[in-house]
C-alpha cells in the first residue's frame, strides 16, 4: 500500500486560502474516485473537492472552520501501489503544512497564547473540577471546560458520561421537567463557519469602513402597478411573471449614466473609485445558507423581459448552490428587496466595495392627497444607502429623485434611452 | 555548512527533551534532538539516577556496618566491618548511567529521531547552529526548549577546587573524610546522608532555622531524628561566608553573630538550581520571561509562535517527571491534539533517610474550607516492622475536605515510601474520596496498608489504631 496526500489545489481567482466548511469523509472511510471529500469555501464560493483516487482515509488535516493555504495537505489516503502515489506530491511541498489530526479531527485551532498558567505554582487541588485524568483529556479534546460541567458522581465528580451529556446539550441531559412552562436552560454555541462567517466578516467590514448615508423617499407606484398587471395579464406563456424588480433594474440602467459615481466600486485601501460604464446589478438573495448576492451582468443590455428572466436565473442559482464564483462577484450596485416583508423603511448595508444600495420597501395602498383630493394610491417607500465618502447627499437625493421620476411615470422607461 | 530542515527541533536531551522527541517520533513528526552531553540530561547522568545509585550503595554499606557492630542486626552479624572501594562503587554507578543513557539513545533511534551532538546557539526563534565539527544549521517549524537547569553558585563560594556541585559530588575519585554541605534542601540532604552512611563526617549549614523548608515539620521530623542519631553536625540559622584564606575551612556566621570555621575536604554547595538560560541564544528568540524562567501558557507555549518550553526552564517544581509530562504533551499538541497541562498534583520525593513523599496539599496549604487530617504510623504496619522500618517515626497522612471527603493531599515519611508515590498521585489525580481508598483492598502485608488505614482513620474507624474522630 502506498500513501497519497491530497492537497488543496489552486481553486483560482488568486485565492490564497480556503476554509474547510464540511468534511464528507472521516478517518478510516473507504473512498472511491470522484467521491466528494470536503467542502472548501473561498470568499467567493463553496467548492466541493472530489477524490482523485480510491483508497482509505488515513488522516484529515484540519477541522471545520480551519483556513487552509492553497497547496497544503488536506487528506491522506492509503492507496494501492501504483501511479497515484507518484503523482501525489507536487514538487514544492509547503513548508508550513500543518500536522495531521491523528485518528481524529481534533486539531486545535491556533489559540492565542494568552492563557497563562502560573508555571511555578500548582493550583490548589480543591479549586479544580473533580474529574479523572482520562475524563479531563476527553473534555479537552472536545474543547469543553469542565468548570461548566455538572458532575453526577460522589462529591460532584465529573464522569465521562457527564461530559458526553453536556456536549450533547441540555435536551439530552435527562433532567426531569414539567411539560408546561418548563424553564429553558442551556446555551447553544455554534462556531461561525462557511457562508455565515463570510457574511459576518463582510457586514462587519462594510459597516466598519463605510460611512453609510441613508435616504428614504416615497414613490407613487400606481401607474407602474397598472402597467405591470397589464403586462402580466397579456404575457406569453414562456415569459416570466414580472415583479417590481425588473422595473427597478430598467430604471437604474437609465438613470446611472447621469450618476457615474453611484455605479462604482471604491477600493478604499488604494483610494481609487472605479466608475463602471456597464451596470452590473447585485441581487440580494436569501438562501437556505444565508444571504448571497448573485450578479446580473450588463443589465443595460437586457430588455424588461430579459431582466425578469435573468433575475430568476441568478437567484435560482444562488438558492440551489449552483452559482459559479463569477456569478457571485463583480456587481457595481445592489438591489435588496424583502418583498412583502419589506416594511416601511430599511437601512440597507452597502455591498462593499460598491458605493450604493437600493432597497424597495413594501407596496401598500394608502390615501394620499393629489391635486387637493384624497385618493387611494399604491405607495412604496424606497430606502437607499450611499457611501458618503464618494456620494454626496445632494447627488444621492438627485439620483433617487431621478429613479422616482422614471418609476412613477413608467412610460418614460420605454421612451427615454441613452 | 550542513543544513537540516525539520518539523520539530528539541533542544536538550534530558527527561523533558528526550521524552518530547520520542513522542514526536511516535506521532510521525520529523524530529531532531540536540544535546551537548550524554543523553538523559541532568536527571539521568548527574542527578536522580546516579544519586539514587550512590544512596543505595551507601544504605547497603550502612546495613553491613550495623551487622558488624556488636549484636549485629536481624540476627546477622559480620566478623569484620565491610570494606568500601569507593572507585568500584563509582564504576557500578557509572555502569547504571551508561546503560540507561544507551537505552535512551536506542529509544530515540527507534522513534526515528535524529540526534545531533553539540551545543546549539539560536540566531532567531526558529533556527540555530550546532557546534558540531562542521557546524550544522538547523531550521525548524517548531522548537521545543528543554535546556534544564544548573546548580546555583554562591558568589562568595565559587565552584572549583574543594567547592563542588552535586555533579562533582556524584563523581568523586575518593570518599571525602569530612564533607560540609551548604544548603539543607533535598539534594544536600540526600547526598549528605549518603556520604554519612559511607562513613564521611558530614556537617550541614542552612540559612533557615530548619531543614527541608518545603515540607512541614512533622514530615521532616523523622529525617531530623536520623541526622541527630547518626552524628550529622547541623548548623541552622547559619550563613556561609566563604572559605578561609587557606581554603580548608568554611567560615560560617551563626545566628547569634558568632563565627565558626568548619574544616572539610569538600564543600558541597546545594542551594538550589537555576534554569539554564545563558549561552545558547535565548536572548535572540524574543521570548517573554517570568523572572528567571521562560514564560509559558498551560500548553507550554512561549510568547513566540510554535516555540515551546518545558521542564526546569519554565518553573517550579523542577522535577524530571514534570518535564517528561510536559514534553509528551507538547509533542501531541504539535501533532494536532488538544492538550493542556493540568495536573492536580505533581508528587515530590526526597530520598533521604527515611524517605519523604508529598502529593498535593499539606494540612496548612488547603486554603478555605474545613479539612480532615488523618494519619497512620508505620510502627503499626506489619510490613514496616518486618523490614525493620517501623521505628523511625514514619507515617502516612491524608488531607481531605471535610464536607465531601475529597482527598486534597497525601504525604508520607518512612523507609521505602517513595514507591507509594504512584498510588498517592493516582488517588489525588483521580479525585479519590476517603471512601474510595477505604474501599480499595490493599495487599497484606505491604506498606500500602498504612495508606488504607489512614483513609479509615479519616472516616473515624481505623482498625489498627484508635481514631480520634468518631466513626462515620
Amino acid at each position: 500500500m502506498g500513501t497519497y496526500i491530497f492537497r488543496l489545489s489552486d481553486i483560482g481567482e488568486g485565492v490564497a486560502e480556503a476554509e474547510i466548511v464540511a468534511w464528507h469523509v472521516k478517518v478510516g472511510d473507504r473512498v472511491e474516485e470522484d467521491q466528494v471529500l470536503v467542502d472548501m469555501m473561498t470568499d467567493k464560493a463553496t467548492v466541493e473537492m472530489t477524490s482523485p483516487v480510491s483508497g482509505v482515509v488515513q488522516a484529515l488535516y484540519g477541522e471545520v472552520g480551519t483556513f487552509v493555504p492553497v497547496g497544503s495537505n488536506l487528506l491522506e489516503f492509503a492507496v494501492a501501489d501504483g501511479a497515484a502515489t507518484a503523482a501525489a506530491a507536487p514538487a514544492a511541498a509547503p513548508a508550513q503544512a500543518p500536522a495531521p489530526v491523528e485518528r481524529a479531527r481534533a486539531r486545535a485551532p491556533e489559540a492565542a497564547p494568552a492563557r497563562r498558567a502560573p508555571a511555578a505554582k500548582m493550583s490548589q487541588p480543591d479549586s479544580l473540577p473533580l474529574a479523572s485524568p482520562a475524563t479531563r483529556r476527553f473534555a479537552q479534546e472536545r474543547g469543553i471546560n469542565l468548570r461548566f460541567v455538572p458532575g453526577t458522581g460522589p462529591a460532584g465528580r465529573i464522569t465521562r458520561e457527564d461530559v458526553e451529556a453536556f456536549a450533547a446539550g441540555p435536551a439530552s441531559a435527562g433532567q426531569a421537567r414539567s411539560p408546561l412552562r418548563a424553564k429553558r436552560t442551556g446555551v447553544t454555541e455554534t462556531k461561525l463557519v462557511g457562508l455565515r462567517r463570510a457574511i459576518a466578516e463582510r457586514m462587519q467590514e462594510a459597516k466598519r469602513r463605510i460611512p453609510h448615508f441613508g435616504y428614504v423617499e416615497e414613490f407613487d407606484m400606481t401607474e407602474l402597478e397598472s402597467l405591470r398587471r397589464a403586462l402580466n395579464a397579456s404575457k406569453a406563456t414562456d415569459q416570466p411573471r414580472l415583479t417590481l424588480l425588473p422595473f427597478f433594474m430598467r430604471a437604474l440602467v437609465q438613470t446611472l449614466p447621469d450618476f457615474p459615481n453611484v455605479n462604482a466600486r471604491f477600493d478604499d485601501d488604494a483610494g481609487v473609485v472605479s466608475a463602471s460604464a456597464g451596470v452590473h446589478i447585485g441581487i440580494a438573495t436569501q438562501t437556505d445558507r444565508g444571504l448571497m448576492v448573485p450578479v446580473i451582468r450588463h443589465a443595460e443590455t437586457l430588455s424588461l423581459w430579459e431582466s425578469a428572466r435573468e433575475l430568476i436565473r441568478v437567484t435560482q442559482a444562488a438558492r440551489d448552490g449552483s452559482a459559479p464564483r463569477d456569478l457571485l462577484s463583480g456587481s457595481t450596485i445592489t438591489l435588496t428587496s424583502l418583498g412583502a416583508l419589506g416594511g416601511i423603511s430599511t437601512t440597507p448595508v452597502i455591498n462593499r466595495p460598491e458605493v450604493a444600495i437600493i432597497g424597495p420597501n413594501k407596496l401598500v395602498e394608502r390615501p394620499v392627497v393629489v391635486a387637493g383630493q384624497i385618493v387611494i394610491r399604491a405607495m412604496m417607500n424606497v430606502s437607499s444607502a450611499f457611501d458618503h465618502r464618494i456620494v454626496d447627499g445632494h447627488d444621492a437625493a438627485r439620483f433617487i429623485q431621478a429613479l422616482k421620476r422614471l418609476l412613477e411615470s413608467p412610460a418614460l422607461l420605454f421612451v427615454e434611452s441613452h | 555548512m550542513p543544513a537540516i530542515t525539520t518539523k520539530v527541533l528539541v533542544v536538550g536531551g534530558g527527561p523533558g527533551g528526550y521524552v518530547a522527541a520520542i513522542r514526536c517520533g511516535q506521532l510521525g513528526l520529523d524530529t531532531v534532538l540536540v544535546e551537548n552531553g550524554e543523553l538523559g540530561g541532568t536527571c539521568l547522568t548527574r542527578g536522580c539516577i546516579p544519586s539514587k545509585a550512590l544512596i543505595h550503595a551507601a544504605s547497603q554499606f550502612d546495613e553491613m556496618r550495623c551487622a558488624a557492630q556488636q549484636g549485629g542486626r536481624f540476627g546477622i552479624s559480620l566478623t569484620q566491618p565491610p570494606l568500601l572501594d569507593f572507585a568500584a562503587t563509582g564504576a557500578w554507578k557509572d555502569g547504571v548511567v551508561a546503560q540507561l543513557s544507551g537505552g535512551v539513545a536506542a529509544l530515540l533511534k527507534r522513534a526515528g529521531v535524529r540526534v545531533v551532538k553539540g551545543w546549539a546557539r539560536f540566531a532567531d526563534a526558529k533556527s540555530c547552529v550546532v557546534d558540531t565539527p562542521d557546524p550544522t544549521s538547523i531550521n525548524a517549524e517548531h522548537v521545543i526548549l528543554a535546556t534544564g537547569s544548573v546548580p546555583v553558585e554562591l558568589k562568595f563560594l565559587p565552584f572549583g577546587g574543594k567547592v563542588i556541585t552535586s555533579t562533582e559530588a556524584l563523581s568523586l575519585a575518593g570518599l571525602p573524610r569530612r564533607l560540609v554541605v551548604v544548603g539543607a534542601g533535598y539534594i544536600g540532604l540526600e547526598l549528605g546522608i549518603a556520604f554519612r552512611k559511607l562513613g564521611a563526617e558530614v556537617a550541614i549549614v542552612e540559612l533557615q532555622d530548619r531543614i527541608l523548608p518545603l515540607y512541614d515539620e512533622k514530615l521532616v521530623d523523622p529525617v531530623r531524628r536520623w541526622l541527630a542519631a547518626h552524628g550529622v553536625e547541623m548548623h541552622l540559622t547559619a550563613r556561609a561566608r566563604g572559605l578561609d584564606e587557606a581554603g580548608d575551612a568554611l567560615i560560617v556566621e551563626m545566628g547569634d553573630g558568632a563565627t565558626i570555621h568548619l574544616p572539610a575536604d569538600k564543600f558541597l554547595v546545594t542551594v538550589g538550581r537555576t534554569p539554564l538560560t545563558q549561552g545558547w541564544g535565548l536572548e535572540n528568540m524574543a521570548l517573554t520571561m517570568d523572572g528567571g524562567f521562560v514564560q509559558v501558557d498551560d500548553r507550554c507555549h512561549t510568547a513566540m509562535k510554535n516555540v515551546w518550553a518545558i521542564g526546569d526552564l519554565v518553573g517550579e517544581p523542577m522535577l524530571a517527571h514534570k518535564a517528561s509530562a510536559q514534553g509528551e504533551m507538547v509533542a501531541e499538541i504539535i501533532a494536532g491534539k488538544r492538550r493542556r497541562f493540568d495536573p492536580v498534583a505533581i508528587a515530590a520525593v526526597c530520598f533521604t533517610e527515611p524517605e519523604i513523599v508529598s502529593v498535593g496539599a499539606g494540612p496548612d496549604e488547603t486554603g478555605a474550607g474545613e479539612i480532615i487530617v488523618s494519619s497512620f504510623p508505620f510502627a503499626a504496619n506489619g510490613r514496616a516492622l518486618s523490614m525493620g522500618a517501623g521505628k523511625d517515626g514514619g507515617f502516612v497522612r491524608i488531607v481531605a475536605r471535610k464536607d465531601d471527603h475529597r482527598i486534597l493531599g497525601i504525604q508520607a515519611v518512612g523507609q521505602h515510601v517513595a514507591e507509594l508515590s504512584g498510588e498517592f498521585a493516582h488517588a489525588v489525580e483521580m479525585g479519590a474520596l476517603l471512601e474510595d481508598v477505604a474501599g480499595t483492598i490493599h495487599v497484606h502485608p505491604t506498606l500500602s496498608e498504612a495508606f488504607h488505614e489512614a483513609a479509615l482513620d479519616g472516616l473515624g474507624h481505623a482498625i489498627h489504631k484508635a481514631s480520634a474522630r468518631s466513626p462515620a
